[in-house]
């Protein structure tokens, strides 16, 4: 099963709620995933940083003075925030690349969840609820984000199989489905240099847009290549940067519903999850078609094959 | 009018009060509100009660109903009506994907769009669409009649053993074993009676009909892979 659920957030007024909206919505969801469960928010941006939202399952030990120590290795200034297993690490946009090198050197057991200018990935094993607690996500504020719960298929109840998963700088995926050629996927993707961590399906989904992206495709086309070369039941829901998008494989067995006002675009794997949401019994509400790429963005030209961050 | 508070006093107690209900009951007309989208709502009835659902539904609603009139004013999750039996079931909005599936009788009426797999394996029920159906409906259909104001997705029809299906407007493509059939006048009759249950203005003239052309019936090697 698993639960995926969206938001994206037109009126401005509502920013300060997302967190509170999203995991609200991600809860109803539990039912249908209560293995592990995640959220990716896209907040606020300090100019010429980059976050690094990394996680711990020793956070005492891990995270104590590790902004003093990469700010040693690297020079220049570095600020920590720690939330439970996870701390949002903020370096210079130029050293993006050298604090993750940084970083495996001087905490080895530290995942990186995910790296952006505005995205934030907390993700852990136990309920929609719990994890929503542990990290205080109801208080956090932003401008579209994406969640998660998950009924485990195709790999371990952990940590790093939890989605969303981060496929590239400001962007995530969650899924709902199976993917089938998974296994033969990854090795022509390991072989091609794209690094992939676990034995979940997802990951190579997330995996292989990255390496569409990094080959020249923007995520729409990525996203349409995605039916063609990906195997099995799917429907994505990914986050960028500028706004999110979905998609559904063409048999799109995996449920979907949308609902649209003036204020957002939503998504959740079923009506339920939309049903406290502002002006709901007005939105419009529809099943997103099969095959088909959904786009939003708070650019002011929102098109499906926009070059995403 | 029986009113049921959803939220407040639970679905087992909501399903169990009505499938309580005999032939002879006096509560003939119950009303649900707070549906919110909840599962399995007014499932498994078997009186002729009347049970109107305000807002939208999820998944089952209707399920295996057997004399019941259950009308949705909203739109309904996956699995609307499955295998329902007899009785009527009504939705306003739009139903989700496999509305129908392996329904043996009764009809169900949707006013909106219904999703993909529509009347899947239907096994004898009555459906009526006033909008679109999506991709593979009444796959495996075996028996009853499928009517689409709108348009057909891919697929239509797959694998049909003897389900009818009425077509007003374009079939993206039909599936395996499945082709137009001549309209003859009977088909008229049977048409305009399922139009004027699912309270369709539409002119039987206006559709297509399409069934299965019985060559998947007994092995071919040329089917075989």
């Amino acid at each position: 099963m698993c639960g995926i659920v969206g938001l994206f957030l037109k009126d401005k007024s509502l920013e300060p709620k997302l967190g509170q909206m999203l995991s609200d919505m991600l809860i109803t969801m539990t039912d249908r995933g209560p293995d592990s469960a995640g959220i990716a928010i896209y907040g606020s941006e300090t100019r010429g940083k980059v976050k690094l939202t990394v996680q711990s399952d020793t956070p005492d030990r891990d995270f104590a003075g590790l902004d003093k120590d990469i700010q040693k290795a690297l020079g220049g200034d570095v600020t920590m925030r720690v939330k439970d297993t996870h701390a949002v690490i903020e370096v210079d946009t130029a050293w993006a690349a050298a604090a993750r090198t940084v970083l495996a050197e001087l905490r080895p057991n530290v995942r990186i969840m995910s790296t952006g200018e505005t995205l934030e990935i907390y993700k852990e094993v136990g309920l929609p609820k719990n994890v929503a607690s542990r990290f205080d996500i109801s208080s956090m504020s932003g401008s579209h984000g994406i969640g998660h719960t998950r009924m485990a298929t195709e790999s371990a109840v952990t940590t790093m199989g939890a989605h969303p998963f981060n496929t590239g700088r400001d962007q995530c995926l969650v899924h709902n489905g199976s993917l089938s050629n998974h296994a033969s996927l990854r090795r022509k993707l390991r072989k091609a240099g794209i690094h992939i961590e676990t034995e979940n399906d997802t990951e190579v989904g997330a995996a292989y847009l990255t390496w569409k992206m990094q080959q020249g495709a923007t995520l729409g086309q990525a996203l349409e290549s995605s039916l063609d070369d990906l195997d099995g039941f799917f429907t994505f829901v990914v986050g960028t940067k500028d706004g999110f998008g979905v998609v559904r494989d063409p048999i799109a067995c995996k449920p979907a519903v949308m609902a649209e006002t003036d204020q957002y675009v939503a998504f959740g794997s079923e009506y339920r999850a939309l049903v406290n949401l502002p002006g709901i019994d007005y939105a419009r509400v529809w099943e997103p078609e099969p095959s088909t790429v959904y786009f939003w963005s708070h650019n002011s030209a929102p098109t499906a094959t926009e070059k995403a961050a | 009018m029986e009113t049921f508070d959803l939220e407040a006093q639970g679905l087992r107690n909501l399903n169990a009060a009505l499938q309580s209900q005999t032939k002879e009951t006096n509560q003939t007309a119950w009303e649900i509100v707070n549906a919110k989208g909840s599962h399995a709502i007014a499932v498994g009835l078997d009186a002729p009660i009347e049970v109107t659902v305000r807002g939208s539904t999820g998944y089952y609603c209707g399920g295996m109903n057997k004399q019941a009139t259950i009308h949705v004013k909203g739109s309904a999750g996956p699995g609307v009506a499955e295998n329902m039996m007899s009785g009527t079931v009504i939705i306003d909005g739009d139903a989700s994907q496999y509305a129908g599936a392996t329904a043996n009788g009764g009809t169900l009426v949707i006013k909106g769009n219904a999703s993909s797999r529509c009347g899947i394996s239907m096994k004898g029920v009555d459906i009526i669409v006033h909008g679109n159906v999506g991709h593979m409906s009444a796959f495996m259909g075996q028996s009853g009649n499928l009517v689409v104001c709108g348009d057909a997705g891919d697929a239509l029809g797959d694998s049909l053993y003897e389900a009818r299906l009425f077509v007003r407007g374009k079939v993206k493509s039909l599936g395996a074993d499945c082709i137009e059939k001549e309209m003859r006048p009977e088909h008229l009759e049977i048409l305009k009676d399922l139009l004027e249950r699912g309270e369709s203005d539409a002119k039987p003239e206006e559709f297509k009909r399409y069934g299965s052309a019985r060559k998947l019936y007994n092995f071919d090697i040329d089917n075989a892979y």
